[in-house]
């Protein structure tokens, strides 16, 4: 046993390599290393590092089943060496050295061209008939019956003698679909300007909430009755989910406004707000790019922006050129990625019967994103 | 029969969701794919690995996500591994504590050799691309202001390379976020769980292999707990959820009825 | 002046946020965690002004005795108690979340009750909703209803018991027909993200600069 004991010594790690980390800004170097032979009883790795090949020093304690470790303490142009040490015990055993290595900053994120190239494409077509519509050709845009509705739902509420209530849902400035309703809310408020119809904007989001006021004060100027504007109307609940939703549903049994419209990012209380407003009979407009809302808005509201539709509502109800122009780019970057999926698609089915295996995997991995 | 008043619905579902409650009967419970796929992610781990837990919820999500949250956990410590919590809702972080801390005194684990908690950090996108770089850069101290040096089970982990799983409890679009980032960018393996109504938005990234399992809503919660074999919050609710949607379908196949009828007389 | 320095101001971050996407040196690639954080911190500071907005409305309610007026004093009065429990609890206790820490009782007896309460009215809307929407109307509006049906069903364990084949119709129908759908809505509104960006950094979208 005693002999036993004396002859065991512990197997080092393997094959260790230092690389630069890619695609960085420098500042970082991985090392790798196979595991001790004896990595079972390894109570941990200690990765030991110099900066002249002389005094080493530990600089991380990696857990047993550990192979890599990324060193983010090393400065760019610097050199360093590295060896890996297997400990169990008091017994420990070390690899041989790998180095010298140094890291770097990289200008340029090599595996991202896919990305670069789908991004010229998407947005050079829509800028080219940005360009176009510029030039006075006329563009073509369907029918889209949310919108549509938006000054019938206005006009039916005055007629009724009620308040428009209007919902951004959980919208923070920084959402795209809060600057898409916001150009909707624009046109709402200026036609209750118009008819002097009060307009309730419950905001989530103080600094949409400032936006909201600027929006209908700027609607109420065009309209040219800048005295009807109440800022009180504009208002901030509170950011918590769901009692933004009992506020809203509050306002909507108190106040039982003729036209409710939820524009904005929607989450679990878009059908609670929805719901409510259908009991009070009033007439519904909603947008979403929230996927999993859309389903509720369908089932309880009049009319539904389903996702794109509520990004082209600018366009649509501005009726520039220039703005229809880039809608127009939009159609064609999806007509392109309708046909990448069908090349996709049949490069897949025919690899399944062991032809072009090699072109579809290229194919597949051209469009992976890193 | 077209226009049963709302109220009656409600009084009719209220029922349907109160007496199954009431009576504790309990349904056998089918695990699905994705669930087994999120069991077997965690359970296939390296005893001691870290194990990344985000709570991304608050308490009008309690009854559906703390059941799931409790039946991860207790998993969690059963395989032995390390548990870092963090919290992006402030509001969540109470039940996220809640949880840790109980099913910690159940298996018996020490705070700071098994398990942390860090707290809430605002800024999601932020601090999500910090934890792939260097956690530190964020969370310098756990919740109660220790540092996070002086934790033992922190000393070797540093970013995403030293978290072998990542569980995002979702109740909004936090876990898009993770997937976005953490994932597409660093690499880092992802089990999401997360309300039913939310839930639907993850299948794409399962399918695209994104992220290794979901556990949708109380049902997941239910399946989870079968795979453990600990009843908890899940399966106590599975017999009102089925009467429910039972209740639900026939509403809705008396709705139709009576709409025919009335297209008929028309 | 007034809309001509935001929009420089949006086209400089937003080309900057893009470039720091393929451009990892310094001090291009970690311009979009700067960016965050800032906003996480400008953030933090609006909060001051969704309070004041709030304060102000209530309280002219309040004092005018507008109709309603009781409930703007109830928010006000829970406002300043939530104010005083927290700051009570973090001064004596040090931790808010402590277990006895009276903010911790306000928390799971009056917060979590209030908050689940809302949230659990979804599962009355969704029938009040269903029973109203799913009407065999058209040929697609069948369709809708049964896979609908369908899915309900497949997915709680009363479906496993009564057909064994119900959860593996639901589990189908929410991976191949769901999601192709899904799939095809969320390429639309990315390229819609995408294009209305582009509009916002070129500065031909100015809705929000009204």
């Amino acid at each position: 046993m005693f002999v036993l004991i004396f002859l065991f010594h512990l197997s080092p790690s393997h094959n260790v390599k230092v690389f630069d980390t890619p695609n960085d800004k420098g500042g970082a170097v991985y090392i790798e290393w196979e595991l001790s032979a004896d990595d079972s009883i390894v109570s941990c790795y200690e990765v030991l590092r110099s900066e002249n090949n002389v005094d080493y020093s530990v600089i991380a304690t990696p857990l047993p089943h550990s192979n890599r470790f990324d060193d983010t303490d090393v400065k760019n142009g610097k050199s360093y060496w590295y060896k890996i040490r297997a400990v169990a015990g008091t017994d420990s055993s070390e690899s041989a050295v790998f180095g010298p290595v140094h890291s770097s900053a990289q200008w340029f994120h090599h595996k991202r061209w896919n990305a670069l190239v789908l991004s010229i494409i998407l947005c050079g077509l829509a800028l080219w008939y940005i360009m176009e519509a510029k030039k006075g050709k006329p563009l073509f845009i369907r029918r889209i019956a949310g919108l549509e509705a938006v000054d019938d739902a206005v006009g039916r509420s005055t007629e009724m003698g009620k308040p428009i209530l209007y919902v951004m849902g959980l919208s923070i400035m920084g959402d795209i679909a809060t600057i898409a309703s916001l150009s909707i809310l624009s046109r709402v408020a200026k036609r209750a300007a118009m008819h002097n119809t009060p307009l309730i904007v419950p905001c989530y989001d103080p600094i949409v909430m400032a936006a909201c006021q600027e929006t209908v004060k700027q609607a109420h100027l065009e309209a040219g009755r800048p005295d009807t504007y109440d800022e009180s109307k504009i208002f901030f609940l509170t950011s918590d989910q769901f009692g933004y939703a009992a506020g809203v549903d509050g306002i909507i049994v108190r106040d039982k406004p003729g036209a409710i419209f939820l524009q904005g990012t929607f989450y679990a209380e878009a059908l609670i707000i929805s719901e409510t407003g259908a009991s009070v009979g009033a007439i519904q407009i909603s947008g979403t790019p929230a996927i999993t809302q859309l389903p509720f808005f369908v089932a309880s509201c009049d009319y539904t922006l389903i996702g794109e539709e509520m990004f082209a509502a600018s366009s649509y109800l501005s009726r520039e050129p220039v703005m229809l122009g880039s809608i127009k780019g939009e159609d064609y970057s999806k007509l392109i990625i309708m046909i990448v999926m069908g090349i996709g698609i049949l490069l897949a089915t025919i690899s399944q019967f062991g032809l072009l295996r090699g072109v579809a995997e290229k194919f597949i991995d051209w469009f992976t994103m890193v | 029969m077209a226009n049963i008043k709302r109220q009656y619905i409600y009084i009719v579902i209220a029922l349907c969701i109160i007496v199954p409650l009431l009576t504790q009967k309990i349904m056998p419970v089918r695990v699905s794919p994705p669930v087994q796929q999120a069991y077997d992610t965690m359970a296939k781990l390296p005893p001691g690995s870290s194990i990344l837990f985000s709570i991304d919820y608050d308490p009008s999500a309690q009854p559906e996500l703390q059941p799931m949250l409790l039946a991860m956990l207790r998993h969690a410590f059963k395989c032995n591994q390390k548990v870092i919590m963090i919290c992006n809702w402030p509001l969540g972080f109470p039940l996220g504590q809640d949880a840790l801390v109980s099913c910690a005194r159940e298996y018996n684990k020490s705070y700071g050799k098994d398990y942390v908690n860090l707290g809430y950090r605002p800024g999601v996108a932020a601090v999500i691309i910090g934890i792939g770089r260097e956690i530190r850069d964020f969370f310098t101290s756990d919740y109660a202001g220790t540092l996070l040096d002086s934790l033992p089970m922190m000393t070797n982990v540093h970013n995403s390379n030293d978290i072998a799983l990542l569980v995002g409890i979702e109740a909004g679009a936090t876990g898009d976020v993770w997937v976005q980032i953490a994932n597409a960018r660093f690499g880092q393996k992802i089990v999401l769980g997360s309300t039913a109504v939310v839930a639907p938005d993850f299948y794409p990234y399962l399918q695209a292999k994104q992220i290794e399992g979901i556990i949708g809503g109380l049902k997941g919660a239910a399946e989870y707990e079968t795979l453990i074999k600990h009843k908890g919050g899940g399966i106590a609710g599975m017999t009102a959820q089925s009467v429910t949607h039972i209740a639900i379908i026939l509403f809705i196949i008396i709705g139709n009825i009576g709409y025919l009828f009335l297209r008929k007389k028309r | 002046m007034r809309t001509r320095v935001p929009l420089v101001i949006t086209f400089i971050t937003g080309f900057l946020i893009i470039l720091g996407f393929w451009i990892p040196h310094d001090p291009v690639g970690d311009i979009q965690s700067t960016f965050l954080i800032w906003y996480a911190i400008i953030n933090g500071f609006t909060m001051v002004l969704g309070i004041v907005s709030l304060v102000h409305i209530h309280t002219r309610k309040i004092i005018s005795h507008k109709s309603g007026y009781g409930y703007s004093l109830i928010l006000i009065l829970s406002m300043l108690a939530t104010l005083w429990v927290g700051l009570y609890s973090g001064i004596k206790y040090g931790d808010l979340y402590k277990i006895d820490a009276p903010f911790m009782w306000y928390y799971n007896s009056i917060f979590v009750p209030l908050s689940a309460t809302m949230f659990s009215l979804l599962a009355f809307f969704i029938a009040s909703a269903a029973y109203r929407a799913f009407r065999a109307r058209t040929f697609e509006a069948t369709l809708l209803l049964i896979a609908g049906a369908l899915v309900m069903i497949g997915r709680v364990p009363i479906g496993d018991v009564i057909w064994h084949k119900f959860p593996v119709i639901a589990d189908w129908i929410m991976e191949i027909p769901q999601m192709a759908a899904k799939r095809g809505i969320l390429i639309g509104i990315a390229l819609g993200m995408i294009v209305t960006s582009l509009r916002i950094i070129l500065g031909i979208e100015r809705s929000y600069l009204k």
